[in-house]
């Protein structure tokens, strides 16, 4: 059975071949803290395979160390060769269109793999472990695209790829870590109780009979704590506790499906409004290399406090019908 | 109430603009520590953290195949086919982006997209290659105005698509914490069918404020042109 912990072994690979590269590379500006970032994430993501039978703390140790590495600003990008401007403006008139072809073998090959070897199985077994299909499609989609762009672009050694890769990931920098230690976060926030704390407030706010009230603080509060949480996954179990399911289903009989659709989409509009949300709002930003980490947010909230506006109306309206 | 003093610092250390990573590690090992969490619970916190969200970092996987060919010039090929097609503004090319995005998202088809795979090898050279065509060489300020746009229209399409897709992990959340705290028995697709509306609110609410991009860009780029003809 084919899991998802494959594609994780070939990341980690990916990531550990970018730390030796730097590490043979004297020319790097921050040398060793980039070489030793690097092949810890890229360690980490084989170690996490054995965890928990293989003890949590000693990854927990080299997460903090990562976070410290980055943290402090010794990660950062490193010149590696590559084409310049006139000679890529040549090969595209050379290659033509043959140059979106790798660009469209991955969603496609992603799909065919998700949809359609998902569904094959091996006497009882399933060939994809359940869960991880869209997961391995993508690791297989980029073995194949690598295979496609090496005979359409005929690149003169394999370490191209990788380096031209590390140019890309050094561009990321600390950002690739960031979406991890969110997560974490939101596990010691879970584990120090400070849900419980932020539904007690809630529960403090809304006057007993107010529909309009109830609503508002049950999506505000969903945006609001995901902003916070950087995840509506961690919002709504705590909000919904504190005011949807007490407060808005039992005692103001709404119906519990449109309302808890509605409410995760509330938080949804706190996601696109958050730095905390990196691996939507942050990580883009570090990829296309752009000034200000933060201008794409800026170009959401806008549209994020429209929207919660409308969710609110919807609110009012959808559960009560 | 001292635990929240964690969701503080969160708020603070962001507002100061120190490194989110420090914010982050800093904020979780205080807020679990007042909460009565031993240290090594907190190292462990950190592992299983990071091992459980593994699932990220895949994305980074595709960056060869994207630099690979980044290094033959599929920007510049994306940049030459769009300066050709008159009609698309940078706005209209990304209403279409998120369209089709949305669209995709809300089929399940996640993977279609994403920052990594299209948005800096093809969409925003396309963008640039439009906008380039109605205002010549571009200053920065709307270079750095159009990645915004563009990263923004991949954001807001594939978070509020995916909702309306029945199997994704925010629909599956909800009927499995509502089923399992309150013993109700709530469908997946009754679920998934109420974010519709709010889909397609996104979409015209979005999508209205990426027509009215071309007109901003087109004042970004009179200032600019504006402050260099002063100085020359």
């Amino acid at each position: 059975m084919i899991t998802a912990e494959w594609v994780y072994w070939l990341c980690g690979l990916f990531f550990l071949t970018v730390g030796l590269q730097i590490a043979f590379d004297p020319a790097h500006k921050r040398r060793w803290t980039n070489a030793l970032f690097w092949c810890l994430l890229g360690a980490s993501l084989w170690y996490g395979s054995f965890v928990p039978s293989a003890p949590a703390w000693i990854l927990g140790v080299a997460v903090i160390a990562m976070a410290l590495i980055a943290g402090f600003g010794l990660t950062g990008s490193g010149d590696v060769s590559t084409t310049s401007e006139a000679e890529r403006v040549a090969s595209a008139a050379g290659k033509g269109n043959l140059l979106f072809l790798p660009a469209l073998t991955i969603p496609i090959v992603t799909v065919l793999i998700s949809a359609g070897v998902g569904r094959i199985a091996i006497g009882s077994r399933p060939l994809l472990a359940p869960g991880s299909q869209t997961l391995v499609g993508l690791g297989v989609a980029t073995i194949a695209a690598l295979i496609v762009a090496w005979i359409a672009l005929r690149p003169r050694r394999p370490g191209i790829a990788v380096a031209e890769g590390r140019r890309l990931l050094e561009s990321i920098g600390w950002a690739a870590l960031l979406p991890q230690m969110l997560a974490t976060l939101g596990l010691l926030f879970t584990q120090a109780g400070v849900g419980t704390q932020v539904g007690l407030i809630a529960q403090h706010l809304v006057p007993e009979h107010s529909r309009l009230f109830a609503v508002i603080v049950y999506a505000v509060g969903m945006a609001g704590f995901t902003v916070v949480m950087g995840n509506a996954f961690a919002a709504f179990p705590i909000m919904t506790a504190a005011v949807g399911w007490p407060l808005l289903v039992m005692r103001m009989g709404a119906h519990p499906a449109p309302l808890f659709a509605i409410g995760m989409l509330a938080g949804f509009c706190g996601t696109i409004c958050t730095p905390m949300a990196a691996n939507f709002n942050l990580v883009p930003p570090a990829l296309l290399e752009m000034r200000d980490k933060y201008a794409q947010i800026k170009v959401q909230i806008p549209t994020g406090i429209a929207l919660l506006i409308v969710n609110i109306c919807f609110m009012l309206v959808f559960p009560f019908r | 109430m001292i635990v929240l003093l964690g969701v503080a610092l969160v708020v603070v250390g962001f507002a100061l603009r120190f490194n989110p990573l420090l914010v982050v590690t800093v904020a979780g090992i205080v807020a679990a520590l007042l909460g009565g969490v031993s240290p090594l619970q907190v190292l462990e916190a950190f592992g299983t953290g990071f091992a459980s969200s593994r699932s990220i970092s895949i994305a980074f996987v595709v960056l060869p195949v994207i630099g690979l060919m980044e290094r033959y010039g599929l920007q510049q090929r994306a940049k030459t086919l769009i300066v050709g097609a008159a009609a698309l503004t940078a706005g209209r090319l990304l209403l279409t982006y998120l369209f089709v995005r949305q669209l995709a998202a809300a089929l399940g088809l996640t993977s279609i997209g994403g920052a990594a795979q299209m948005v800096r090898p093809v969409i925003y050279p396309m963008a640039e290659g439009a906008a380039m065509r109605s205002h010549g060489e571009l200053p920065e300020a709307v270079t750095e105005t159009i990645k915004a746009n563009a990263a923004a229209a991949d954001t807001v399409g594939v978070i509020f698509g995916e909702d309306c897709f029945v199997a994704v992990g925010s629909i599956l959340l909800i009927t499995a914490y509502v089923d399992a705290s309150y013993h109700l028995k709530l469908d997946a697709l009754q679920v998934a069918i109420w974010a519709v509306p709010t889909a397609i609110c996104a979409f015209v609410i979005h999508g209205f404020r990426l027509l009215r991009l071309d007109r901003r860009l087109a004042d970004l780029a009179a200032t600019a042109r504006k402050a260099r003809g002063e100085r020359t």
